[in-house]
């Protein structure tokens, strides 16, 4: 009777475990999946050479430091002086961007956001796909615009590499406003789009990782510490055994 | 060396004469059932789970800075810069979900086994005012990073005050110290996070066992071991189906902290945000008052509560039937003692009405669960169709775990009170004896 009981409940729990992780997974449009690797520390050093080439003139890091970059992913610390840091910042400092925020307040109408938390907030799936979606928007004060995030403020630094995109629309019923069904490439960029996929996976990753750098420690030091309790767990059932032994 | 310890040992007894007593009252002394099955270990994790709390809270405040302006910066500084701050952290963060885990779960034992019933009325009372203190506790938690939602959740939660006639309005700006979540509002909860609340916290749990070795532990069978047969192994007076609580429960609770340590180990070291159920995304996000997330929530362990405040109407233009329903909801479990009259305890002895009822009971919880996390919003659209009435369904569906929740406890009264239950013999002596 106990038996059923607790089979009811743990159905019960099992259930709910399940509907919220599927509605965990199915929050806003359904993206494809990023399918960055944060162990693959080659895939985070070009992640890094992007940023540090197209994005931080706009935005910062500023939970990041250069140091503990260059720990975790492997380089030097002329590796990333020389590389990474074009404002003259220490080697302990944090990444800030040079623009100052009143002129980006000018130039687009809003100040880029810090990018240290930008995968926890967003999620990588989310990052990857707003990298793969911009597009040339005639209508847009900027130029721009994508579709992941509409009448985003932001230009799209990575048009040389992965080209420029157009909209495809869908045909629209008479009344209702048009919409785009996929983007597609008007002009090639430096990149073939399989390069491009694997730069902007490469960003993800290394945004990921700034998000938050001890991801990498805890990977590293969980399967230990997971398997020591189990371990631990194990002998105390021995001894648990042991000591009941006359118990009956 | 053995001889030193020994010699430390005599000399403060010598000068200490009450403490040895007091030690085997409770630990070598106090004769537990000996029938206790899983459901037993969640008393002494939640004691577990306390010490970790406190524990890294402690090291989390050498780091943790309670301004408006420093919160969220110190929260990064300690994930980051703070040697095996990540993991101090995390143990906090996971530490304060499985705590409701654990919660929840021994209390749901306590109903399925009737251990609120006389004599036990006090340890349960004593054990339900843990538990509020313990969302009083875990609420303000939920503020002291200030994210996004720390700031939106502080003021959906403290906004449900504003709701009570008259004095609404001052009460909530009473709580805050100020017109909006702000600089007073952090300061204030992080005294009462790190200070007031744990005081109580202990003192409630010290009372909690106090008043529980009074009566003595139940078990799965009901049955009160001390008016069994007397005389067991240890001593011919005690009754015969106990067993010192220390080594036989010590040893026994081991081996559950030992695979609950995993569990949590696993979760904070390889999914510490759980997909955003322990930590939410929108938290990743400064506190903004001009940005409001897309949902606003509680974390999981409120939503069942939550959820009651959502879908009870207003009535008579006032909205404070949902929160007078949250708060009745609580109160109702504090008087379970005098709402069950039912004769036997356990529910292996009861009524095929009480196993359906506490079976609905729990789904209902769950039910309001999915609604509180906005679940719903996206299953319904799964079941029915994405042209489904989102809200009119989800309105019918709520309101009817509602009525679930709340009719357990008249089911249970009547059921009881006026005889309905037909019950079964419940043996003389726990069921697990040679």
């Amino acid at each position: 009777m106990n038996k059923r009981y607790i089979s009811i409940f743990m159905l019960a729990f099992g259930l709910l475990l399940g509907t919220t992780a599927a509605v965990a997974e199915g929050e806003g449009p359904e993206l494809p999946a990023a399918g960055n690797n944060l162990r693959d520390t080659a895939s985070l050093q070009r992640g890094a050479h992007i940023f540090f080439n197209y994005c931080v003139g706009c935005h910062s890091l500023k939970y990041m430091r250069y140091e503990r970059m260059a720990d975790d992913l492997g380089l030097t610390e002329d590796d990333v002086m020389k590389n990474f840091n074009f404002t003259g910042s220490k080697f302990g400092d944090t990444v800030i961007s040079h623009m100052p925020a009143d002129d980006a307040q000018k130039f687009f109408g809003k100040a880029p956001p810090d990018l240290s938390l930008e995968v926890s907030a967003k999620g990588a799936d989310w990052v990857f796909a707003y990298l793969n979606s911009f597009y040339l928007d005639p209508k847009s004060p900027i130029g721009w615009n994508n579709t992941v995030l509409p009448n985003a403020a932001m230009p799209f630094p990575l048009w040389e590499l992965q080209g420029v995109q157009v909209p495809v629309m869908k045909e629209a019923k008479a009344g209702d406003d048009p919409q785009i069904e996929k983007l597609t490439l008007l002009h090639p960029g430096k990149l073939t789009p399989q390069q491009y996929q694997q730069a902007a996976r490469d960003v993800t990753n290394f945004l990921e990782y700034a998000s938050e750098p001890a991801a990498l420690q805890r990977r590293h030091y969980g399967i230990w510490v997971v398997l020591f309790l189990l371990g631990f767990t194990f002998l105390a059932y021995l001894l648990k055994k042991e000591y009941w032994k006359d118990v009956h | 060396m053995a001889n030193v310890f020994s010699n430390i040992g005599d000399w403060v007894v010598e000068r200490a004469p009450g403490l040895m007593p007091v030690y085997r009252k409770h630990m070598t002394e106090y004769y537990a059932p000996k029938n206790f099955n899983i459901w037993y270990y969640f008393g002494s994790l939640a004691l577990l789970v306390l010490v970790n709390q406190i524990v890294t809270g402690i090291f989390l405040t050498m780091n943790y800075d309670p301004s408006a302006s420093g919160a969220f910066d110190s929260v990064q500084y300690i994930m980051r810069d703070v040697e095996w701050g990540w993991l101090i952290r995390y143990m906090h963060t996971t530490g304060a979900s499985l705590f409701f885990v654990v919660i929840y779960l021994h209390m749901f034992r306590g109903i399925m086994y009737g251990s609120y019933q006389k004599p036990r009325e006090l340890v349960w009372l004593l054990g339900m005012l843990i538990f509020l203190v313990l969302m009083a506790e875990a609420f303000m938690g939920y503020v002291l990073p200030w994210g996004n939602m720390s700031f939106w959740g502080a003021k959906v939660i403290v906004s449900l005050f504003g709701t009570i006639p008259v004095i609404g309005k001052d009460l909530v700006e009473w709580i805050m110290g100020d017109f909006l979540p702000a600089d007073a509002t952090l300061n204030r909860f992080f005294a009462l996070h790190v200070i007031a609340l744990p005081l109580v916290l202990l003192l409630l749990v010290v009372l909690h066992l106090a008043a529980l070795h009074e009566v003595g532990s139940n078990n799965p069978d009901g049955v009160d071991v001390k008016h069994g047969p007397k005389g067991n192994r240890w001593d011919p007076t005690k009754p015969v189906d106990g067993i010192p609580f220390h080594p036989y429960y010590t040893v026994k609770d081991l081996v559950g902290v030992g695979l609950f340590l995993a569990i949590a180990a696993f979760i904070i070291f390889f999914q510490p945000s759980f997909g955003g159920w322990f930590l939410e995304h929108d938290n990743s996000i400064p506190a903004n008052n001009l940005v409001t997330p897309a949902q606003i929530k509680p974390v999981w362990y409120f939503t069942a509560f939550y959820a009651i405040v959502r879908m009870i109407p207003s009535a008579m233009g006032t909205a404070v039937w949902g929160v007078l329903g949250m708060f009745g909801a609580i109160v109702l479990l504090f008087l379970m003692p005098w709402i069950d009259g039912g004769k036997v305890r356990s529910i292996r002895y009861r009524g095929t009405g009480f196993k359906v009822a506490l079976t609905l009971f729990v789904l209902a919880f769950f039910g309001l669960m999915l609604i509180g996390t906005d679940s719903t919003a996206e299953l319904i659209p799964m079941l029915f169709g994405a042209s489904a009435d989102v809200t009119g369904i989800e309105n019918l569906f709520g309101r009817t775990m509602v009525l679930i929740y709340f009719g357990f406890f008249v089911f249970l009264w009547l059921y009881t009170h006026l005889g309905w239950e037909k019950t079964k013999p419940v043996p003389e002596r726990v069921t697990t004896h040679e």
